[in-house]
């Protein structure tokens, strides 16, 4: 028996897998730890299938500390970040959060990330795998006037689920900007700092799952007794990386590296959204002015050739990143995730096809010499159910 | 009646010693545990020709899909039908109601070189 996933290989200048403040944590509840970004982290603790419904129907604790956090701040800050990113920021208000991706020259997607408006100073959270590169970008692009510190003391965790808002709402954080929300007052993308006890947190209505939740940056040295504070409230358990990707999958959240990529753009990725609205207007009337505007621009007004979608596959066998997408017997495209879905009890697939198909009912997937069967859906494949401000409930 | 592991962590028990000698191939609950929840198996059909060391049925977990070698050489004669529906069992009772498949053995001294109950727990320690 042996794992059919490709390993790359890498002989010369292994960097050691590094521990996290969590890692003793992890360990003392069971968690299989696996090699992940330059970590170890839990991949699972009781199973994936039993740890996603758990996520779905109570609350999950995930550590997602192998993320970048970084702060920028300095005079014009506002200005060196758009450009570097699509982003509006006369739009993000203090306390609030958005989207936003790290573009190269030529429009392919260098890295996702969130970028928090924190007042003072700007709060970003990028990819783990990517954080070295995109610092190196970052401070390639900014000014020398903008500090760019990366918090390598803070922890961070993920509480996702329905049951979110009532088991952190238990643990009595304080706003520190009085007029700011409770954690229950906020809504899907407020961010802001708190305070637990005396240990700050920066705490954004956000995730990965799909589901309502929070991202809570702690002190490294904090970490634990968080942890525990959360996961002795019955809602909570602790989730590892098996289940957050199949959440996310279900979810139709793209996973830098798989989904994304300096090969994919915004507008295939279905992620045109990220390109705010001024900086969609030509360049003589102010728009623009983001790394690989002209090809982002050009696409967002005349379509891309293909697009990232759905799949809902036949039977059970699933298809996973690299199996080619059929029309016939063309190739018209290619999975990028894959799996089978918890919650549909039957494998998906998100992939690249050709936007010319992508109103064709039935393609197949070519996995191991056999053609399954797959319908195009539109992404998610299963509802969110974020916080949303002036939602019922 | 024996039964037989791989370092590959499949299991193989062989029926009989008077030709043709058949035996029942599974994987083993280590690697049952170390897949993590099974959603579909996979399997050789009927009539199949195996080689030792052959990719012969592929179980896909949640995670991933892993391939299953065969232990031995031989024909398939049957798989487990019960897998299609509850592909589950195999995790939980892999060296039981979870096997995978029946075979026809080509050539018995291909078992040798294979580990026992012992050695094969023994092995596991060590990883």
């Amino acid at each position: 028996m042996s794992d059919q996933t490709n390993t790359d290989s890498h002989d010369d200048d292994v960097p050691e897998t590094e521990g996290l403040p969590l890692d003793a944590w992890h360990r003392a509840r069971g968690g299989r730890m696996v090699e992940f970004a330059g970590y170890w982290m839990p991949v699972q603790y009781e199973g994936i299938i039993a740890e996603h419904h758990w996520t779905r129907s109570h609350a999950g604790l995930f550590d997602v500390s192998h993320m970048g956090q970084l702060e920028v701040s300095g005079e014009g800050v506002e200005a060196a970040l758009e450009a570097v990113l699509p982003i509006d920021l006369a739009t993000l208000k203090p306390g609030r959060q958005r989207y936003s991706l790290l573009l190269d020259e030529d429009g392919g997607v260098l890295d996702d990330l969130m970028l928090a408006n924190a007042a003072d100073h700007y709060y970003m959270v990028v990819n783990g795998a990517t954080k070295w590169d995109d610092i190196a970008h970052l401070r390639e692009h900014l000014p020398d006037a903008i500090t760019l510190t990366l918090l390598d003391e803070a922890a961070l965790l993920a509480l996702q689920g329905p049951e979110a808002a009532q088991a952190l709402e238990r643990l009595g954080l304080v706003p520190v900007n009085e007029a700011g929300p409770t954690v229950g007052e906020m809504t899907f993308m407020d961010s802001g700092q708190f305070l637990w006890g005396d240990v700050a947190l920066q705490v954004s209505r956000s995730g990965y799952t799909g589901e309502d939740g929070y991202e809570i940056s702690v002190p490294a040295d904090h970490a634990v007794a968080l942890a525990d504070a959360l996961c002795a409230q019955p809602e909570v358990k602790p989730i590892g990386l098996g289940a957050r990707d199949s959440l996310r999958l279900e979810a139709g959240l793209p996973l830098y590296g798989h989904d994304l990529s300096p090969e994919t753009g915004p507008v295939e990725a279905g992620l045109a959204f990220a390109i705010n609205k001024r900086r969609r207007a030509t360049v003589e009337t102010g728009g623009g002015g983001f790394p690989g505007a002209e090809q982002v621009l050009g696409q967002l007004a005349g379509g891309a050739p293909r697009k990232r979608v759905g799949l809902l596959l036949e039977g059970r066998m699933a298809a996973r990143e690299g199996a080619i997408v059929m029309l016939g017997d063309q190739q018209v495209g290619m999975v990028t995730s894959g799996g089978f879905s918890p919650s549909l009890e039957r494998p998906i697939a998100m992939a690249y096809i050709a936007s010319k198909v992508a109103d064709v009912p039935t393609l197949t997937i070519d996995v191991r010499g056999k053609r399954l069967a797959a319908t195009v859906v539109p992404l998610p494949f299963v509802p969110h159910r974020y916080h949303r401000k002036g939602a019922i409930g | 009646m024996s039964r037989h592991y791989t370092q590959e962590h499949e299991w193989i028990e062989v029926e009989g010693d008077t030709a043709p000698i058949t035996a029942t191939v599974g994987i083993t609950d280590y690697a049952q545990g170390q897949l993590g929840d099974i959603t579909f198996v996979e399997l050789p059909a009927p009539g199949a020709s195996l080689t030792k060391g052959g990719s012969a049925s592929v179980v896909d977990s949640v995670k991933a899909a892993s391939d299953v070698y065969s232990p031995v050489g031989g024909t398939v004669s049957e798989n487990n039908p019960a897998l299609e529906d509850r592909p589950e069992l195999v995790n939980s009772d892999a060296e039981g109601e979870g096997w995978l498949w029946r075979m026809t053995l080509a050539d018995t001294s291909e078992l040798a070189g294979l580990m026992d109950e012992a050695a094969y727990r023994a092995f596991v320690e060590s990883l």
